[in-house]
């Protein structure tokens, strides 16, 4: 078992307080940062680290921040994303109850990295818990002088708040979620402008996951290289947290090597399947993620090598199905949540998600004609890559995968009628 | 200004500290509807207004926000909120049979409230707890790895 890096303090009582975080080495990062480095070799220092985003997109985050301008006639923001509404993924809730000034510490070291004097956690509404834990300890870290004026006394200012959410998948996209911060309803903008040069009220804004951000005084205590070296060998990239559910015996959040193989995560931490039956389907990064079959579990959980055959590893949430899933059924889950979730505003997604849901629906209920496969796939490849924002390649990829590797229990349904 | 509704003192004074976060007052909206809604309740159209005029927003900005949000209500619920997760995880591990159950328990449809009003029934997506599936929330509390045993006991207990 390799050392925990994010989870170490997972379980420990009180670990979300300033005292414990302290003990346990925490706040080291800033001083190390804000005392010895410059903004710029913070960033190099993430460079080094292989960090990618964490949030689906799996972007290199030193590079995100060197998007950013130097100098810009309006504020410059830092927005963490902590949305997690992708069906599957609970990582970033384990970080933000367990242990919020991890966040917290991250998010001013990365704001001092970039010259931002302003900092948003976006969470999601229904997580009250990591609304309370993430305002106590930012009230913890102003009372300490982490936060506010003169940070360390290096004249160095930062504010930082937490915006509630009020339940919409689509505040997770970083564009709706800078739409939501600003207090309307959450529609993805167009792009460009991207948000590193006009983003939040106008300014130049780095988003970036509650995971990524939480690897950040980590990378920066114990070094880039350190950091990229936790990765598998041959891949690199740091460790990841993999939350596992399904029929597995043991879900849960697993923190491991980036590159570790799905295999593994399925068998060896999270116990197996229940009932010790067989995989039928395994989706490995989050909802969105296209699904695999269980000749392809082998495959490494990293960026390359989800996509080098045709899946992602979006939020790293693996959700595991066993050889009696009913996948007519699961897919009308996944298709109906899309067709809730999509905001509207551009017609391949708004219709063509309602058009599957529809269709899908009729398969399930025995009433599905043998066209309907093909006009699913139809539908599917009609909004893929079509859309304003990445919502509807989200929602057309399940629909492609599990149609196109499953076909033979769809076509069965049909015909069972 | 709207008939006699008003936040508490105290109320007021979180609005002002949250107002301060943000470098223009409109952002702060979906706050201060959370504000609203704890403490009228349910966000009638004179709360909305209420809210308007706090803000200095638009009247359509505000409704337009909270027909947006999925956990805003414009009706007053049930004194219970049971809001079950049928998203991929829950499902995989039983929530369609268990809303099945609670609406056969409660005897009303997702979407109602019984008719002593102690009890409105959701079903909402994936609540971020997939691991200790199924899943729902009640009220602000969640309750994870639910059975139907695990439902009545639950349910049993509210005052
Ligand atoms: C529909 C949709 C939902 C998303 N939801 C989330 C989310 O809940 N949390 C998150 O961090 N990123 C989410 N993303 C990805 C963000 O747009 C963005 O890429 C990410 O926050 C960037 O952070 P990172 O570079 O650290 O990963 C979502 C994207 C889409 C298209
Ligand atoms: S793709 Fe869907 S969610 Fe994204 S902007 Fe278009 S309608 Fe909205
Ligand atoms: S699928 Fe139910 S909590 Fe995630």
């Amino acid at each position: 078992m390799p050392e925990l890096v994010l989870t170490k303090n997972v379980g420990k009582k009180d670990s979300h307080t300033l005292g414990i975080y302290e003990q346990g080495g925490g706040y080291q990062a800033l001083k190390k940062a804000l005392l010895e480095m410059k903004p710029e070799d913070v960033i190099k220092e993430v460079d080094k680290s292989g960090l990618r985003g964490r949030g689906g997109a799996g972007f290199p985050a030193g590079k995100k921040w060197s998007f950013i301008p130097k100098e810009a006639p309006k504020p410059k923001y830092l927005t963490v994303n902590a949305d997690e509404g992708e069906p599957g993924t609970f990582k970033d809730r384990v970080i933000m109850e367990n242990d919020p000034h991890m966040l917290v510490e991250g998010s001013i070291i990365t704001s001092y990295a970039i010259g931002i004097y302003q900092a948003y956690i976006y969470v999601r509404g229904e997580y009250t818990r990591s609304i309370s834990r993430l305002e106590d300890a930012i009230n913890e870290a102003y009372a300490r002088g982490y936060l506010g004026k003169n940070i360390l006394d290096t004249g160095y200012y930062l504010d930082m708040a937490v915006h509630p959410g009020a339940g919409a998948y689509i505040c997770g996209e970083e564009t709706a979620l800078l739409e939501s911060l600003e207090g309307k309803k959450g529609q993805p903008r167009m792009k460009p402008p991207f948000p590193a040069i006009v983003g939040l009220f106008q300014g130049p804004t780095v988003i970036n996951n509650v995971e990524t951000i939480a690897c950040v005084p980590h990378i920066i205590k114990n070094g880039g290289e350190w950091f990229n070296n936790l990765g598998a060998p041959g891949v690199g990239g740091g460790i990841k947290l993999f939350p596992v559910s399904g029929h597995v015996k043991k879900p849960g959040v697993y923190e491991l090597p980036v590159g570790t193989p799905l295999r593994e995560i399925i068998y060896n931490y999270a116990g197996g399947v229940r009932g010790d039956k067989k995989v039928k389907a395994v989706i490995p990064g989050g909802s969105s993620a296209p699904v695999l079959k269980v000749e392809e579990i082998d495959v490494k959980m990293d960026f390359n090598s989800l996509a080098a055959i045709g899946s992602m590893m979006g939020s790293g949430a693996i959700i595991v199905m066993d050889e009696d899933t009913d996948l007519v059924k699961t897919l009308r889950i996944l298709i109906k949540f899309y067709a809730h979730e999509s905001c509207g505003k551009c017609t391949p997604c708004r219709e063509g998600t309602g058009w599957m849901a529809k269709i899908i629906t009729r398969i399930e209920k025995g009433q599905g004609e043998s066209s309907d496969l093909d006009a699913l796939l139809d539908i599917a490849n009609g909004i893929r890559g079509r859309t304003l924002c990445p919502m509807g390649d989200a929602a057309a990829m399940p629909v492609q995968s599990f149609v196109t590797k499953f076909r033979g229990e769809f076509e069965d349904y049909i015909k069972r009628g | 200004m709207s008939k006699g509704l008003e936040f508490s003192k105290k109320t007021k004074e979180r609005l002002q500290a949250i107002v301060a976060k943000y470098p223009e007052k409109g952002a702060a909206l979906l706050p201060t509807l959370w504000l609203a809604q704890r403490e009228f309740s349910a966000i009638t159209p004179e709360v909305e207004e209420y809210v308007a005029g706090l803000l200095g927003l638009s009247l359509v900005r505000v409704h337009e926000a909270l027909s947006f949000y999925t956990m805003y209500t414009p009706q007053p619920l049930g004194k219970y909120h049971i809001q079950l997760c049928t998203n991929i995880s829950c499902s995989l591990l039983g929530a369609e049979e268990l809303l099945a159950y609670l609406k056969k328990r409660l005897n009303i449809e997702a979407g109602e409230t019984t008719p002593d009003k102690k009890f409105t029934l959701s079903t909402v997506e994936c609540l971020g707890y997939c691991g200790t599936a199924p899943v729902m929330r009640l009220n602000e509390t969640f309750y994870e790895n639910l059975t139907e045993n695990g439902i009545d006991q639950i349910l049993r207990k509210l005052p």
